[in-house]
């Protein structure tokens, strides 16, 4: 039987092997106080691993039964309108009942809520999963991300009225886009006014391209401050379908992900709560849960990854030309190693960055019950920060990655792959997205570029270079060491003139290096590892950096701020 | 009103995926190659018990399987969907049983569990394939039986109405309780896994199994009495040797061949004991059967 977990064996490698799970389950765990409280709260370490590794395979089995069968026909059917209310295609209905029957929804809230209080590790896991049998369903799966963002900034009350209904399958959305603010959030303009006679605020406007708009519980960016201007008048609120006031005008008609509904929603006197404090909506917690959904979609991107390069060895090995399967000539071997050596870099960095947040957010929650020690206090500071430097690599080049590799899966199908029969025109559809949403690749480099020029991601890259690695490995290790080198001669090149619009223009060289060298890294401390699973694509992906440092070297040393005149418009 | 629910189920090869080395050079299934799966249509039927546990809170669905120690692995999947708790009926005399000492053999442990409102499980085996089992302990147990089950409509007032899968149509019947169900594969497919009551269950061992499993964890087994599955011999069954397993088995297979469905048409006949022996007749002087 297929199981899109069990057959992608790097998975579990990343879930079992790295020497800082233990540290995340033991924190998550609390080390392991839940034990007497719930019959399904782990032992040990080795409990919680297997119990992961155990519900993982639930999901592989879910998303190769159910939800990857299902993709095409939800792919073609779509969400309708239905009296100003969302009606999900029948293989959605299907795909949620049953991960709802799964338990798998509020994977990781604490078990007093009705979660299965697991850390971001393997939740993202199975996003990732899931988004390889069918990336439009994990827009609507994964919103319960969201519920982290409850968690952390509503209070008790909030947290016990509405999480055990996203544990028992209610659905989630976040309502921030508007018309006029899309990457630009500061202008959203809905209008929160708070009524003195029942304490609550009633909300009065339009979002557009809100993801599952029609969801149970709503967390809304709306202005609460009358007469502001910027992100300081915004606020969070949570709007529950329940209380009625919010209906759907249209869905959007979409190039791809067209099982998610992304849909126009009109408020009128949509009777909301605040969660949180005023005026911190933006500031604050949006800029949380946007982290949390930059790696959700990170986790998108390296499924989508998964299953282009699935479906491109699977058809190469199939197809025979010249009377060879076309897998054999190397025009064909090269980019099918290119592929997986993208899908690994990609997945590298993701759960790297999941066990950085996932450090993080188990202090600061500790810190909600007790006082951390000095040492638990920095050590919170510098995942958070590592986590924050990472977080817009992943999402920046992951989707990258995807939507090159939805490419190639096209382009190894030849004619064919041009047509509607094969499985690789929806997954080269539903990738473009990713480099979009969430923030564009480009402004994923807005955000990275501060930690290439501070230079947190070459002292990251030193501890690398400080690490062990196999015999085996050594060459490609000295390589890194070099390029580094060269890597940080760019910079310096970059910053010496102190102009800030070429230090913007070469924002994306300077980021995809740092994302590079980053990577291969990680595959190299991969490949010493398990060298059967990744040795082929560190070697593979640290050639690929090399020529991809070189390139970005040679542009910017040969360059002059007076050529910039030739790309302005 | 709250239901007991007993699930019939049984762990099977999985014939539906086979491949170039299912079967070992001497004829004999290769186990290896073939997966040991719970037999789908007792997932159909286990679904159908949920549903009615669902619908009828404290009601309790126990799955009894009959096979070898790794046939425990059918309870745990029923515990891990929603079953409160199962028995595995496992003894070398019960190896080797045909329909006829399969069917005793449960109906034995059906007997020792003695309350219940419901007996259900799937219309056939994808081993055997030949659908004897279920009707066999009804009649052993002098139940009411209800075949090719497709949904359970409803229970009211010791009366249960199962809408039926038959040729060209459905049919809705009403029948009292106690009563076995068997249930066709066009029911609803079984409800997933779930990941808590997995992580609750995963433990959860017979006596053989915690022998080989080692110590650990051990205190567990002391402190959560969900974890001690239970095993059932011959004699806790109070069964009889002579009907259990081969020495109560009097099918013998004589050859197997390949054959092709030629016939287009079917031919209804009624319940009537004129009808049944004209067809045993008519089969007879065909060489069909006999």
């Amino acid at each position: 039987m297929a199981n899109l977990y069990k057959d992608t064996p790097a998975l579990k490698f990343h879930l079992t092997s790295h020497p800082l799970m233990e540290r995340v389950v033991e924190l998550k765990e609390r080390f392991y106080a839940d034990k007497d409280t719930y019959d399904y709260a782990p032992q040990d370490y080795q409990d919680a691993i297997d119990s992961y590794d155990k519900t993982l395979e639930i999901v592989g089995e879910i998303c190769s039964d159910v939800i990857a069968p299902n993709a095409e026909g939800v792919d073609h059917e779509g969400p309708k309108v239905v009296n100003g209310t969302v009606q999900y295609a029948s293989g959605t209905v299907e795909n949620l009942r049953t991960t709802t029957q799964a338990g798998l929804m509020g994977m990781s809230m604490p078990r007093r809520y009705g979660g299965l209080n697991f850390p971001i590790v393997p939740y993202i896991m199975a996003a990732d999963i899931v988004s390889a049998a069918d990336a439009g369903f994990e827009n609507i799966w994964g919103l319960q991300d969201c519920a982290e963002t409850l968690y952390e900034f509503g209070n008790d009350d909030q947290r016990s009225r509405f999480i055990p209904r996203i544990c028992k399958g209610e659905t989630m959305s976040m309502d921030l886009t508007e018309p006029d603010a899309g990457s630009d959030l500061q202008s959203v303009q809905l209008k929160a006014t708070y009524n003195e006679a029942d304490g609550y605020w009633y909300l009065n406007g339009v979002k557009r391209f809100i993801t599952n708009g029609d969801a149970h519980i709503h967390l809304v960016l709306a202005r609460s401050e009358e007469g502001t201007k910027d992100g300081r008048g915004l606020s969070m609120f949570i709007y529950d379908r329940n209380d009625g006031g919010v209906t759907v005008r249209r869905i959007e008609n979409k190039l791809g992900i067209k099982g998610s509904p992304t849909c126009e929603l009109v408020y009128k006197n949509a009777k909301a709560e605040l969660c949180g404090e005023r005026k911190l909506g933006l500031i604050k917690y949006i800029m949380a849960l946007m982290n949390g959904a930059r790696l959700g979609i990170t986790a998108q991107s390296v499924g989508i990854s998964q299953a282009a390069y699935n479906e491109a060895l699977s058809y190469a090995r199939d197809r025979k030309q010249f009377g060879r399967a076309i897998v054999e000539f190397p025009a064909v071997y090269d980019m099918l190693s290119s592929m997986k050596a993208k899908l690994d870099a990609s997945r590298a960095i993701l759960y790297e960055t999941a066990r950085y947040v996932d450090i993080y957010k188990a202090l600061d929650d500790i810190a909600r019950e007790r006082k951390l020690t000095p040492e638990e206090r920095a050590e919170a500071k510098m995942y958070s920060r590592l986590a924050d430097a990472f977080t817009p690599l992943g999402k920046g080049m992951g989707s990258e990655f995807a939507n090159q590799n939805a490419y190639d899966c096209i382009q190894i199908h030849g004619g064919s792959g041009f047509m509607k029969d094969y499985t690789c025109e929806r997954i080269y559809r539903d990738a473009r997205i990713t480099s979009i949403y969430e923030g564009t690749t480009q402004l994923q480099v807005v955000a990275a570029i501060r930690y290439a020029t501070n230079k947190t991601y070459l002292n990251r890259i030193r501890e690398f270079e400080a690490m062990e690695c196999s015999e085996d490995m050594k060459g490609l290790k000295e390589t890194l060491v070099s390029l580094a080198v060269k890597y940080e001669a760019a910079i310096d090149k970059v910053m010496e003139g102190k102009d800030n619009e070429v230090i913007e223009f070469f924002a994306r060289r300077l980021v995809e290096m740092s994302a590079y060298i980053i990577m291969a890294h990680l595959l190299v401390r991969d490949a010493s590892l398990a060298p059967e699973l990744f040795a082929q694509s560190a070697g593979v992906f640290t050639r690929y950096t090399a020529a991809e440092v070189a390139k970005h070297c040679e542009f910017i040393n040969n360059f002059t701020a007076d050529m910039l005149a030739d790309y302005r418009k | 009103m709250s239901l007991k629910i007993v699930v019939l189920a049984k762990q099977v090869p999985d014939t539906r995926n086979v491949g170039k080395d299912a079967m070992k050079a001497d004829g004999t299934i290769n186990r290896a190659a073939l997966p040991a799966i719970f037999n789908p249509e007792d997932l159909n039927a286990l679904e159908q018990a949920l549903r009615l546990k669902d619908a009828h809170p404290g009601s309790t669905v126990t799955i009894l399987t009959m096979g070898p120690s790794r046939a425990a692995d059918i309870i745990r999947e029923g515990l891990f969907r929603g079953a409160d708790g199962g028995y595995l009926l496992t003894d070398r005399a019960f190896a080797g049983a045909d329909t006829l000492a399969t069917s005793y053999a449960l109906a034995t442990a059906i007997k020792k569990i003695k309350d219940y409102d419901l007996i259900i499980g799937g219309r056939q085996a994808i081993d055997g394939d030949t659908a004897q089992v279920g009707p066999q302990v009804a009649e052993k147990l002098g139940l009411t039986q209800v075949t090719y089950a497709e949904e359970i409509l409803k229970v009211e007032e010791g009366k249960i109405t199962v809408k039926r899968r038959i040729d060209g149509g459905v049919e809705v019947v009403e029948a009292p309780m106690p009563i076995v169900i068997t249930v066709n594969g066009s029911a609803a497919a079984c409800r997933p896994r779930n990941a808590r009551l997995l992580q609750k269950y995963k433990r959860a061992l017979t006596p053989t199994e915690r022998v080989s499993s080692g110590s650990d964890y051990a205190s567990l087994y002391e402190q959560k009495d969900y974890l001690n599955l239970v095993e059932w011999s011959v004699a806790d069954v109070n069964g009889d040797l002579s009907q259990c397993g081969l020495a109560g088995s009097p099918t013998k297979v004589k050859t197997v061949e390949n054959i092709v469905f030629q016939a287009k048409e079917s031919k209804t006949i009624t319940a009537s004991d004129a009808e049944i022996e004209a067809l045993v007749v008519e089969l007879l002087a065909n060489h069909t059967i006999g």
